[in-house]
């Protein structure tokens, strides 16, 4: 999941469609976040690079909204809603997935099995 | 020995300067400059400082001395106006007993520097003392304003006089081959100055026996001015304008790449390798011959593999290179190992040194337990009970000496040290830290370090280089500039480059902007 900067990011994604849990006056969707470009990317357990600023998943209550629509640990959101989410401050990634006004949020997330499931399919058959 | 003969003339030679020396000093004002010293084989010229034997303490008292450095010594200089041709050279050298013009020129400079500053500093008062005594009668009478100008002059007096002191008056540390340039300048404007002022006197004064005494008295006060003058531009020629550094000199050893930088100011080649010298004695470690090479039995390994038989009669120097080449090509293509056997012996070397210095410096701690300072308090108590024999330091150092004798030996051994330290030379430093109250490893630092050359001098010699330049030696430095400082056995390579030009540039840091914040790695629950 490095990025060549200039070029871009391509990833294999998965859709994941979370609909908000009213829990009293909060709408809550059951997991954490964290990463940002203003945080320090050494820290992240989950990241392949080490210098990668990207928004990864740490916590998913079980059982929680995010949880029963598929998302898992370690993943990284790639975009929400249709805004990028590669290249945003931690708290631009909380306020996007938390807007009042919204009921479902759209995730495109992508992890490392992904690619692997991706690459076993495509190797199992051989080109003409 | 057919070096003693060689030698003969210029022993003579030493014991004149030695009792001219004192002379010389008391009445010196400045370095002697340009003079020839004896010349062997007509080749040299040579920088020399009085009395001193040519084989020295510090050349090796080994075998490996160079007895025919005579022929192999040349001085290649430029020419200066005062430069001596060669054949001034073969002719000076023929008169070998008459040593007594070489003793004139030696002699000349400060000679005529001290006439010239005792002419100057009497002038003036030579200026206000004719007319008193010449034509008293017809002077005008001179009040107050002579006897201020009388003060002012008596104090400018007093000043010129100690800073003439405190400059030129200190006894000369080199003998230059060529004129100190700046030296001669000076000396010429002070000739030139009291010529003219004596000139003037003689013309408009004296003659025709002049009644202002005001305006006399004046004109000796201006003398006084000027020469007060000619000191300042003295002091900043001879020892200021050198003082910001502009060249850094590297310095290298040839036989064991010993090598220094120094930073030096503005000086011409002679004075610059002056200085460098002067460095070189309290810098440099001393030049231990024995150090220097590989073992031998590493070194004519490689060639003695190889027996070349000459077939035919062909041309002697055609068959020698390439017989010569053969076994060179034929020695690269066989395995090396010489350096796997350097290595080792270098191990060997350095672990028995080890050994060596460690049964050293448990002698000598041991050693030094057996004595202690005798203290005068209890000298009552004890006397009565044992008396203890008392010893000044030298029997101290004699008592003590002996345990640790055979330790300091073999370390000076191991170290090729051995024909620096006397056992008498060890013994009067053991008296010396003993005295001192010094503990063992102060006694043992002068073994144990290689120190400077200075510590290995006795200083009533003086030392003898040969300064070889490419270009004149009164040339300033430049970038780029070579020249060697040749003694006996090795010689000092110096090069000159120029310090680099500083650009400074300025930032402000405001003290407040210093700020920091803690690497967050922050988690949020959605």
């Amino acid at each position: 999941m490095s990025f060549v900067p200039g070029q871009p990011v391509t990833a294999v994604v998965q859709r994941i469609e979370i609909q908000k849990l009213r829990q009293g006056n909060n709408l809550i969707l059951g997991f954490s976040i964290g990463g940002g470009i203003d945080q320090d990317p050494g820290q992240n357990p989950f990241s392949e690079d080490k210098t990668d600023k990207g928004i990864y998943v740490t916590r998913i209550t079980s059982g929680g909204p995010a949880d029963v629509a598929g998302l898992m640990m370690g993943d990284k959101i790639m975009q929400v809603n249709g805004w990028d989410m590669t290249m945003v401050t931690h708290d631009k990634a909380r306020k996007r997935l938390t807007k009042k006004n919204e009921d479902v949020v759209r995730l495109l997330v992508t992890r490392k099995s992904l690619e692997e499931a991706v690459k076993h399919s495509m190797g199992g058959y051989p080109r003409p | 020995m057919d070096n003693e003969s060689t030698y003969s003339g210029y022993s003579y030679k030493s014991s004149h300067s030695r009792s001219s020396r004192k002379h010389r000093e008391r009445r010196d004002r400045h370095r002697s400059k340009s003079r020839d010293g004896t010349i062997r084989g007509d080749k040299s010229v040579i920088i020399q400082a009085p009395g001193e034997p040519l084989l020295d303490a510090e050349s090796t008292r080994g075998d490996d001395r160079d007895d025919n450095w005579g022929e192999t010594t040349t001085v290649v200089t430029g020419t200066s106006v005062d430069s001596i041709s060669n054949e001034d050279l073969t002719r000076i050298s023929k008169d070998l007993e008459d040593s007594s013009p070489l003793e004139c020129r030696r002699y000349l400079s400060p000679a005529l520097g001290a006439i010239l500053g005792l002419i100057s500093l009497i002038t003036p008062l030579a200026f206000l003392a004719l007319p008193q005594l010449l034509w008293r009668e017809t002077l005008d009478p001179c009040g107050t304003p002579c006897e201020g100008l009388y003060i002012s002059l008596a104090f400018k007096l007093l000043i010129l006089l100690i800073s003439t002191w405190a400059l030129f008056l200190r006894p000369p540390r080199a003998a230059l081959p060529r004129f100190f340039v700046f030296r001669c300048l000076l000396l010429a404007l002070v000739f030139l100055f009291v010529a003219s002022y004596w000139l003037f006197y003689g013309v408009r004064v004296l003659e025709p026996r002049e009644t202002d005494y005001r305006g006399i008295v004046g004109y000796a006060a201006s003398l006084v001015d000027a020469l007060l003058f000619i000191q300042y531009l003295a002091l900043v020629l001879l020892e200021v304008r050198h003082l910001q550094p502009a060249f850094c000199l590297k310095v290298v050893r040839t036989t064991d790449g010993i090598s220094r930088f120094y930073n030096v100011g503005h000086l011409s080649i002679q004075r610059a390798a002056v200085w460098v010298l002067d460095q070189y004695y309290s810098d440099f470690p001393v030049y231990n011959p024995a150090l220097l090479n590989l073992p031998k039995s590493i070194l004519t390994k490689k060639m003695s593999a190889f027996k070349v038989y000459n077939l035919g009669d062909e041309n002697n120097t055609n068959n020698s290179t390439g017989q010569s080449r053969a076994m060179i090509a034929a020695a690269a293509r066989r395995r090396d190992n010489s350096h796997n056997e350097y290595y080792y012996e270098e191990a060997e070397v350095e672990r028995r040194v080890r050994k060596r210095k460690a049964r050293l410096v448990v002698a000598v701690e041991e050693a030094f337990t057996h004595i202690k300072r005798y203290q005068d308090e209890n000298a009552a108590t004890s006397s009565p009970k044992h008396p203890r024999e008392v010893m000044d330091p030298r029997e101290a150092a004699q008592a003590i000496f002996a345990p640790m004798a055979r330790a300091m030996q073999k370390y000076l051994r191991a170290t090729r040290q051995q024909s620096y330290h006397t056992m008498e030379s060890i013994i009067n430093h053991l008296q010396f830290c003993i005295t001192h109250n010094m503990t063992p490893k102060a006694f043992l630092e002068r073994y144990l370090i290689v120190g400077p050359t200075l510590q290995y001098l006795d200083n009533s010699k003086g030392r003898q280089w040969t300064l070889v330049s490419e270009e004149p030696v009164t040339a300033s430095l430049r970038q780029g500039q070579v020249f060697c400082l040749r003694r006996l056995d090795f010689s000092l390579v110096v090069t000159v480059t120029p310090l680099p030009f500083l650009r400074l540039g300025e930032e402000f840091i405001d003290p407040k902007s210093h700020k920091f914040v803690m690497k967050l790695q922050s988690e949020t629950s959605v």
